[in-house]
């Protein structure tokens, strides 16, 4: 691992990814508290440039567009962790099950993920947010129902790959079961391309989930999410700029610090090393 | 090659039947009755029941799917509850437009992209390749809303050089529809200034559009560049004396265009249904705005007719470019 680790810090962009996030991680954890509310409005100070008193300005409710930015770290990191933990769950599950049984359930579970894949993502998850309600939490649920496909082919890849080799072949000789052998040689070491696209797709959730806030199918206002941020202050671009630029910057900031660490990661770990 | 063909086919019929399963499960999960949706809260208990009987509702869930089948074989996808029309027509009205764009961000994508990759390749860790990765970099993170408001505010209204939303200046006349996109309809009716104005309101669009697949097809071409370079026989035309110009375009280009090839289909598929956000920004009449607005009237007939187009169309393309691949390369024929 020392080695790995060692390559992924001489990498620039991956450390910039790392750093980024980090930094972002700190803004969520730390930051509400030291900003104010993001929900109280003064219209007697709306759409004022940054200053002094608004460091990013203020929006056209004159709420204080850093605050509310600083709030959205939370909710959108959430979200783009959520959506992926949900979906690799699901996937690596499906993955799992289908490069470990074989035969007609590999068939009956890949056709399963070609049909998802097939699916149009954003009017699949737009329907099920449409069904369900508009909150954060279905968003959730919509996108990763859309993007679990992504880890079952990985994971099925692996294991058709590894299935062969001689360790397995060695924990099989010395009486494993199907299960043991798939929940203890075969899963961890399917893991990694995981690890890599996982990286990618949480930049890609955020991505999606502010698109959807964005159309008025993800968080409602007044919450400070950064997709519905942009989408409430749009028709001020002429005059405050600001209110819907900071919140576009945070979100572009974001899920370039995860294709970073993406990119970083895949370079690491791929012993080309390009 | 005609046992691939053939069950290249039979996947994408299974994946196509899959799709149709879906939307009539989604359908049915859905926590509106279709019957008080169709006729109102205020509907009498025998006008509901009577509708239900009519299309089936009162029926086993297998039969209620094997109906819906029937339905859609004779491409009756219902009838969308908030333009009160049949389904199949909005599409057939709302697709052109959704096409138009979407194939213009795809050339937007590929005349970008491509050279773009190549280049990069060809000045790996060099000035050309940084900017080229940098840009893709930063292109593939930026939310598509934002471009297209940014663009709209920077273009449109402050420098003037584009026109804003819209496909066509509302004071020219628009070209009669023959395939319903209008810049090809306007060349087809020989109406040069309609032709001219709707190109020109493309641009921001198509380029909003397609320029997070640019910056994945750039990507993608210069890994797959990078690959063929570095092979033997490429330094064997090197060492012939050939120019860039000849080693690139008669040589690598060929080779590394296969694995872009796959993504081809899906990158064109994704642009289909990535236009929602675009197509609500520029008041693009097509499918993107109609399912937005179908969403938010939870007109579920319309939403899942727009899906399952759109989900069809992108298995169309796969099995197009899976079976172009088996065509160019051998090994997949073979296999």
């Amino acid at each position: 691992m020392p080695r790995l680790l060692r390559r992924f810090l001489r990498n620039p962009g991956a450390v910039l990814g790392l750093a980024l996030l980090l930094v972002l991680l700190l803004v969520a954890a730390l930051g509400p508290a030291l900003v104010g509310d993001p929900l109280e409005q003064n219209i007697g100070e709306r759409l004022r440039p940054p200053g002094p008193a608004h460091p990013l300005g203020t929006d056209q409710l004159g709420r204080d567009v850093l605050a509310r930015v600083v709030h959205g770290a939370r909710i959108s990191l959430g979200v783009g962790f959520g959506v992926v933990l949900l979906a690799s769950a699901l996937g690596v599950a499906v993955g799992l099950l289908a490069g470990g049984l074989g035969g007609f359930w590999d068939n009956l579970l890949m056709r399963l993920t070609d049909v998802f894949f097939a699916f149009p993502s954003l009017i699949l998850a737009m329907a099920i947010a449409a069904a369900l309600g508009p909150n954060l939490t279905n968003t959730v649920l919509a996108v990763a129902l859309v993007t679990w496909p992504i880890y079952a082919r990985l994971v099925r890849a692996q294991v058709l790959a590894l299935r062969e080799r001689e360790f397995v072949e060695a924990a099989r000789a010395l009486g494993a079961g199907q299960g043991r052998i798939l929940l203890k040689h075969l899963l961890p070491n399917s893991l990694t391309p995981v690890l890599v696209q996982a990286s990618y797709e949480v930049g890609s959730a955020i991505l999606t989930a502010a698109g959807l806030s964005f159309i008025g199918f993800g968080a409602q206002p007044p919450t400070p999410e950064w997709g519905a941020m942009v989408a409430e202050t749009r028709n001020y671009m002429a005059e405050a700029p600001w209110a819907a630029t900071a919140p576009a910057v945070a979100i572009l900031l974001t899920v370039l610090a995860f294709n970073l660490l993406g990119d970083g990661l895949r370079d690491a770990l791929d012993p080309r090393g390009r | 090659m005609a046992a691939y063909v053939l069950k290249r086919l039979g996947y994408a019929l299974l994946v196509g039947l899959g799709i149709t399963f879906i939307t009539f499960f989604v359908s049915q999960v859905i926590p509106i009755d279709p019957a008080v949706a169709a006729l109102g809260e205020n509907a009498r208990e025998e006008q509901i029941r009577e509708f239900r009987e009519r299309y089936g509702l009162d029926k086993p869930l297998l039969v209620q799917y094997g109906l819906y089948l029937q339905r859609l074989f004779r491409l009756d996808l219902g009838r969308s509850l908030r333009t009160g029309r049949p389904v199949a027509e909005d599409l057939k009205e709302f697709f052109p437009a959704t096409l138009e764009l979407a194939l213009s961000a795809f050339l937007v994508a590929l005349l970008l992209g491509l050279p773009a990759g190549v280049w990069a390749a060809l000045r790996q860790n060099r000035p050309p390749d940084l900017l080229v990765r940098l840009l893709a970099l930063l292109l593939g993170s930026t939310p598509v809303f934002f471009l297209a408001i940014l663009l709209l505010d920077l273009l449109h209204r402050r420098l003037g050089l584009l026109p804003g939303p819209g496909r066509l200046d509302p004071f020219l006349l628009p070209p009669p529809r023959v395939t319903g996109m209008v810049s090809l309809d306007a060349l087809l009716a020989g109406d040069w200034a309609a032709f001219r104005d709707a190109l020109a309101h493309l641009v921001l669009p198509a380029f909003v559009l397609g320029s997070a697949s640019a910056a994945l097809l750039a990507r993608m071409v210069r890994a797959a560049m990078l690959e063929v370079l570095s092979q033997d026989y490429i330094r064997t035309v090197w060492a012939k004396g050939l120019s860039e110009r000849q080693v690139v375009l008669r040589h690598a280009l060929k080779n590394a265009a296969l694995p872009v090839l796959t993504l081809l289909g899906g990158l064109l598929g994704g642009l289909l249904s990535g236009a929602v956000l675009t197509e609500t920004i520029f008041s693009w009449p097509g499918l993107g705005r109609y399912v937005t607005q179908s969403a938010t009237s939870l007109d579920f007939p319309a939403v899942m007719g727009v899906t399952l187009l759109v989900g069809v169309v992108y298995s169309l393309l796969n099995l197009l470019v899976d079976l172009l691949y088996a065509l160019l390369d051998p090994r997949i024929r073979y296999a």
